[in-house]
């Protein structure tokens, strides 16, 4: 479904992703653990469509389609979806009108019909409610005067409604307590099934109790330096990034703090 | 010149044909030039009527209706100076007096501009142009003297003064100093400008600073305007600011029975800063103006400017500023706030703040207010016991701390708070004194 | 809330000619000779049948105008205009003397305009029609279409006389109520306040009036449709407005032109009058003609708008969309004299490709408690220039007056301006006067988070522009908001990518 080959980028010139290939094939949860700086969020961008991440070699597909050729809204039709490290703030924007507009044109794309304000309405809040969110989230300016929490919770909020077919979850369990760790997970569990991927990028391991991966690849220095099954992430919280880092072994444990030696 | 004293723009011009030989200059033949040009400006342009968009505010035929005296006064009087805590240059009606100054070894070079003339062709009149302003004009064709301050490159010039006196007499003196300032690449230095006179004399001063800061310098400029309550005070500051350099001007408009405060700064290089503050304390039958205008000519420029204004008795302010950015100022982070109290029924306030944008990824605001104390904090302080002369007092003082607080350089922020103490004593505006 | 998806679909099917109003009916005209003059002066006022006072009124605006100039203080340029090369009369040459004979390509220009097809049939003269409530349960709009010179058609007249209220063109109200005209006529706006104000005295041709008997609140919104067709016209309506005590009414102007390389000059005077305990609700979409991407054509826009809040507790509540015209020159004021009285103000001025706006508003407070609000969003694309203006004047008396005012700059690409003047002036110590303003663009991240849901760049711009205008949408009735939101998407054309 998603095959990254050789992926090269660079931001203000600077090289960050070196040659990266990654395959996720339909149906599977793939996450990618590394150290800061290791090209996480650069690689979630890339895919995306961010302005001033450059390709400078390789590609990605999905679905048999050149990612990087598409603009990036022709990617979120296509099922792309990204989950923010750091939500946008969109002042003015009613939170209902601006996911019921990315709703219809998904739909529209599809060829689906629309929803109207009443069956859009009905839907989102049956969605709302399994995340524990309350209506008036609806009304407020999407993201503005957000908590944490509830920003995440309102990128859930988005997936769950959108239905893509590749997630792409951008630390999005940066900052959540328990609780909410487990809201997302369900909210991924719950799209799980043949025509759905995922890419889970994040720091801990903790995350990756509740979302349980097929594969576990470690990014660092802007290539994937190992990869495995879920116990791959275990392992790494037992032993840290030490020694994965672009080759040149770092004495960091995954939690940043020093190892003693 | 003619046995009837003769008025406004007129006598000015006047003056300028009478002294065509005795100003410092005279004869040479680039500075009769730029007197010239300062007197063709100045006749095409007059004393500004409030028809004029940037006086619309502030009436200058209270100036212009004045007979005032001959700027070039004899240079014996020995008024009383107060004590200098740094090296200080002192003038006397505009006039430099070696004899009163107390500047010692510096390690650059502090000149009288009187002296130093004929080396100072193309300094004069670039940064501030007569074609640009009347009172710049008026400076132009009649300067007899000012400050010449040169710091080299890299060089810590520390604190210096700029005393400014008006002497005791009856002459009604007109002076129009011409100040230089250039500090060059790297370098620092804090100047402190008082302007002071007697309480009750009568006098025009009209001061035109040209203030040039290199790359990478940083020049921090205290101003204490606190001339004679009969006195005019119409001055002129341009500043022009290169890369990663930065201008911090703050400004107490205090004194003088009309004051027009003109500060124009333009950031000329990426990364260049400017900070202008500045407090306006205005009693019974004064108006004082504070005009600014930013210039963001190049990207990457911050700018901040705090102006708080206080007025008492029937008095007047007036603030105007104005930040420009320029199409290729992008990345401009400019800020303004301007706010002022009215303390008396008879007080009037006019604030036109402005924003002129040509730039798209800019960050820029201004605020403005303008009111009476806060009845609930006046209700509050009382009601732990403060009386209420204190209480607003209290409450005044808190109101301008917010700019003094903003001023970085310590010597210059001691210098403020010390004047500003004197100035709300005065006013009894202090802490504890007088009823309101 | 949910308008942006058929927004877009609107904009998508009407976007590929650019402006949707740019047609030109073809129907026989009746022009007064070009040029301006005293005897077109006359010719105007006796093409109305106007009594002498109002003929006298005119002719000392015009020698007013004569000795006056053309103001150049705002922040807008254009080349001189020719006030001898127009013409200051045009109408219709068969004169719609009841509503049968209204030209049936008059009918189609409303069709093309948007006016709502039960208006349609009333304008077409249809027994009855809109004087039974809408089927639909929405509140009716009761419409004045202005076409060149003069009011071709007021619906629902029949309904709102029950009421008491007065719904017609200041030409019919000078023949059956010239004692409300000649009271209120000049009594906000005099005939000397400004250049354009006294030039549109002298020659303006036609225009709404209404009043609202005291403690009425009028049932229904009123409009009125602005539409210059004819070739080398002025346009100068007079509009007029007075609420008497305890009354409400909700007044809804929108106007359009044809596409043409000429400037046309708009030069309207609109007067409002509330009484103690009144309110006006002044609603303006103006879509003028704004020219080509060359900055070739469009109409330039010089209007003077101004309401006075005469009694106590009066509101005046001036409400603007302003995304046509070349230029425009507009400052909706409120004289609040009457102790408590609230005086409103916000605005949406969007200039893209060479338009230039210099638009604000004035406040002036003369009564106790006082209160003012303005709120201002100007949005530049293109080489657009836009300029808040504004004046919040406390007098000495105006114990505890307020003003709040909030000016926004929005900027799209660095070939625009945006630029704030606002003047406070406050005599009284007891008032307050507080003001901020703001200047940003477009955040990148805002956009490629819109675009990674799906939106398109240009419907991602269009959110987030109308999402940074929602303070003053919000203002608007329901039926406008719509248009207007579509409004501010289609003036944006072409300013993205």
């Amino acid at each position: 479904m998603l095959k990254i080959e050789n992926l090269h980028a660079a931001v203000d010139g600077k090289p960050i992703l070196k040659g990266l290939s990654l395959e996720i094939a339909p149906g599977e949860v793939h996450a990618i653990m590394g150290p800061n700086g290791s090209g996480k969020s650069t690689l979630s961008y890339v895919l995306a469509g961010r302005e001033g991440y450059e390709v400078t070699e390789g590609s990605a597909t999905f679905a048999g389609q050149d990612l990087l050729a598409m603009e990036p809204e022709e990617r979120a039709v296509l099922g792309v979806f990204l989950a923010f490290q750091a939500p946008v703030e969109l002042p003015g924007v009613g939170n209902a009108n601006f996911l019921r507009t990315a709703l219809n044109a998904l739909r529209r794309a599809k060829g689906e019909a629309e929803l109207d304000a009443m069956q859009f309405l009905k839907l989102a809040r049956t969605r709302m409610k399994t995340l524990g969110m309350t209506d008036e989230m609806l009304k407020r300016s999407v993201n503005v005067g957000f908590s944490g929490g509830e920003k995440k919770r309102n990128e859930m909020l988005q997936m769950s409604m959108l239905q893509p077919r590749l997630a792409l979850l951008d630390e999005t369990d940066s900052g959540l307590d328990i609780d909410a760790l487990k809201l997302v997970a369900d909210a991924v569990n719950a799209l799980r099934g043949p025509d759905f991927s995922a890419l889970v990028i994040t720091h801990y391991q903790r995350l990756l109790t509740h979302i349980v991966p097929d594969r576990v690849h470690v990014l660092a220095g802007g290539v994937i330096v190992r990869s495995g099954g879920p116990e791959l992430a275990q392992e790494l919280e037992a032993s840290g990034y030490a020694g994965v880092q672009d080759g040149t072994p770092s004495k960091r444990s995954f939690d940043g703090s020093p190892v003693a030696a | 010149m003619t046995a009837v004293a003769s008025t406004g723009a007129a006598a000015f011009l006047g003056r300028h044909e009478g002294l065509r030989n005795r100003l410092p200059g005279a004869r040479v033949a680039w500075v009769e030039a730029l007197r010239e040009r300062g007197a063709s400006a100045f006749r095409a342009q007059g004393f500004p009527t409030r028809r004029v968009e940037a006086f619309k505010y502030t009436d200058l035929a209270g100036v212009a209706g004045q007979v005032f005296g001959e700027p070039l006064t004899s240079v014996d009087d020995a008024p009383a100076l107060p004590d200098a805590t740094h090296p200080r240059a002192v003038f006397v009606d505009g006039r430099f007096r070696p004899d009163l100054s107390t500047l010692g070894e510096l390690p650059f070079a502090v000149r009288s501009l009187a002296e130093a003339l004929p080396n100072l062709e193309g300094r004069i009149g670039a940064l501030a142009r007569p074609e640009d302003a009347a009172l710049v004009a008026l400076n132009t064709m009649l300067f007899e003297d000012g400050l010449v301050v040169d710091v080299p490159a890299g060089v810590d010039g520390g604190t210096i003064e700029l005393l400014s006196l008006a002497a005791e007499s009856e002459r009604a003196p007109a002076f129009h100093p011409r100040h230089l300032v250039r500090l060059g690449e790297g370098a620092t230095l804090t100047l402190i400008e008082t302007a002071e006179g007697p309480l009750n004399a009568r006098y025009l001063h009209n001061p035109v600073f040209e203030i040039e800061v290199a790359e990478g310098a940083r020049l921090s400029h205290g101003r204490v305007q606190q001339e004679g309550r009969e006195a005019f005070f119409l001055s002129t500051v341009r500043a022009r600011v290169a890369a990663r350099a930065t201008y911090d001007n703050f400004t107490l408009n205090a004194g003088a029975r009309l004051s027009r405060n003109e500060i124009h700064v333009a950031l000329t290089g990426p990364e260049a800063q400017a900070h202008m503050n500045g407090a306006q304390l205005a009693g019974d039958g004064q108006h004082l103006d504070t005009t600014t205008s930013l210039d963001h000519a190049a990207p990457n420029c911050a700018s901040r400017q705090t102006y708080k204004t206080v007025l008492s008795g029937r008095s007047r302010g007036v603030f105007q500023g104005k930040i420009h950015v320029h199409q290729v100022a992008q990345k401009t982070d400019g800020y303004q706030m301007n706010q002022a109290l009215l303390l008396s029924e008879e007080a009037e306030m006019d604030s036109k703040p402005q924003l002129e944008i040509y730039a798209d990824d800019v960050k820029c605001s201004h605020g403005a207010t303008v009111g009476a104390l806060d009845a609930d904090q006046l209700f509050f302080l009382r009601s732990r016991g403060i009386p209420e002369p204190q209480a607003r007092a209290i409450l005044v003082g808190a109101f301008l701390t917010e700019a003094v607080e903003a001023v970085a350089e310590e010597d210059v922020r001691a210098a403020l708070s010390r004047a500003l103490d004197a100035m709300r004593a005065r006013q009894g505006l202090a802490a504890g004194l007088e009823e309101a | 809330m949910p308008a942006v998806t058929e927004t877009i679909e609107t904009v998508q099917a009407v976007t590929e000619g650019g402006y949707k109003w740019g047609f030109e009916t073809d129907i026989e005209m009746e022009f007064a000779p070009k040029g301006l003059n005293e005897d077109i002066v006359r010719f105007i006022s006796k093409k109305k049948n106007e009594p002498a006072w109002l003929l006298e009124w005119r002719l000392k605006a015009f020698a007013m105008w004569q000795k006056m100039e053309e103001p150049r203080w705002a922040a807008v340029t254009y080349s001189p205009i020719d006030y001898q090369d127009s013409h200051y009369y045009a109408a219709p040459k068969a004169g719609p003397k009841s509503l049968d004979e209204v030209d049936p390509e008059l009918l189609k220009t409303y069709a093309k305009l948007g006016i709502p097809l039960k208006e349609q049939a009333i304008l077409a003269g249809v027994e009855g029609a809109g004087e039974s409530p809408s089927d639909s349960g929405r509140m009716p709009i009761a419409v004045d279409a202005v076409f060149d010179s003069v009011s071709v058609a007021t619906t629902f007249k029949h309904r709102l006389e029950k009421d008491g209220i007065i719904f017609c063109s200041i030409s019919e109200a000078v023949q059956e109520h010239p004692e409300l005209v000649r009271q209120y006529l000049g009594s906000v706006v005099p005939q000397g306040d400004n250049y354009f104000a006294a030039l549109n005295s002298a020659v303006f041709t036609d225009g709404s009036f209404v009043y609202i008997p005291r403690g009425v609140r009028c049932p229904m919104e009123l409009s009125t449709y602005f539409r210059i067709n004819a070739k080398s016209t002025g346009q100068f309506e007079r509009t007029l407005i007075i609420a008497d005590a305890g009354s409400h009414v909700s007044y809804l102007e929108g106007c359009t032109a044809p596409m043409r390389d000429e400037n046309q000059l708009h030069a309207a005077v609109v007067e409002l009058v509330a009484m103690d305990d009144a309110t006006i609700k002044y609603s303006t979409v103006q879509n003028w003609y704004p020219g080509d991407a060359e900055g070739r054509g469009g109409i330039y826009n010089f209007v003077t708008k101004r309401g006075a809040c005469r009694g106590a507790r009066s509101k005046i509540s001036w409400t603007q969309v302003e995304t046509g015209s070349a230029i425009t020159w507009k400052y909706p004021s409120c004289i609040l004299q009457g102790d408590d009285s609230v005086g409103e103000f916000y605005s949406v001025a969007i200039t893209n490709n060479r338009q230039q706006a210099d638009t604000g508003t004035k406040m002036f407070h003369i009564g106790r408690n006082t209160r003012s609000t303005i709120v201002s969003k100007g949005i530049s694309a293109g080489r657009g220039q836009n300029t808040y203006r504004g004046l919040v004047k406390i007098s000495p008396k105006a114990h505890g007056a307020r003003n709040f005012t909030q000016c926004d700059s929005l900027l799209i690409g660095d070939q625009c301006g945006a630029h704030t003047v606002p003047y406070i002036e406050n005599r009284c110590m007891s008032a307050k006067v507080e003001h901020e303003a703001t200047t940003s663009r477009i955040a990148e991240d805002q956009l490629f988070y819109c675009r990674q849901r799906g939106l398109p760049e240009e419907e991602a711009v269009g959110m987030i522009v109308n999402g940074f205008a929602r303070e003053v949408l919000k203002e608007l009735p329901m039926e406008f908001a719509v248009e207007a939101q579509k409004l501010l998407q289609i003036s944006l054309e072409g300013s993205v990518g």
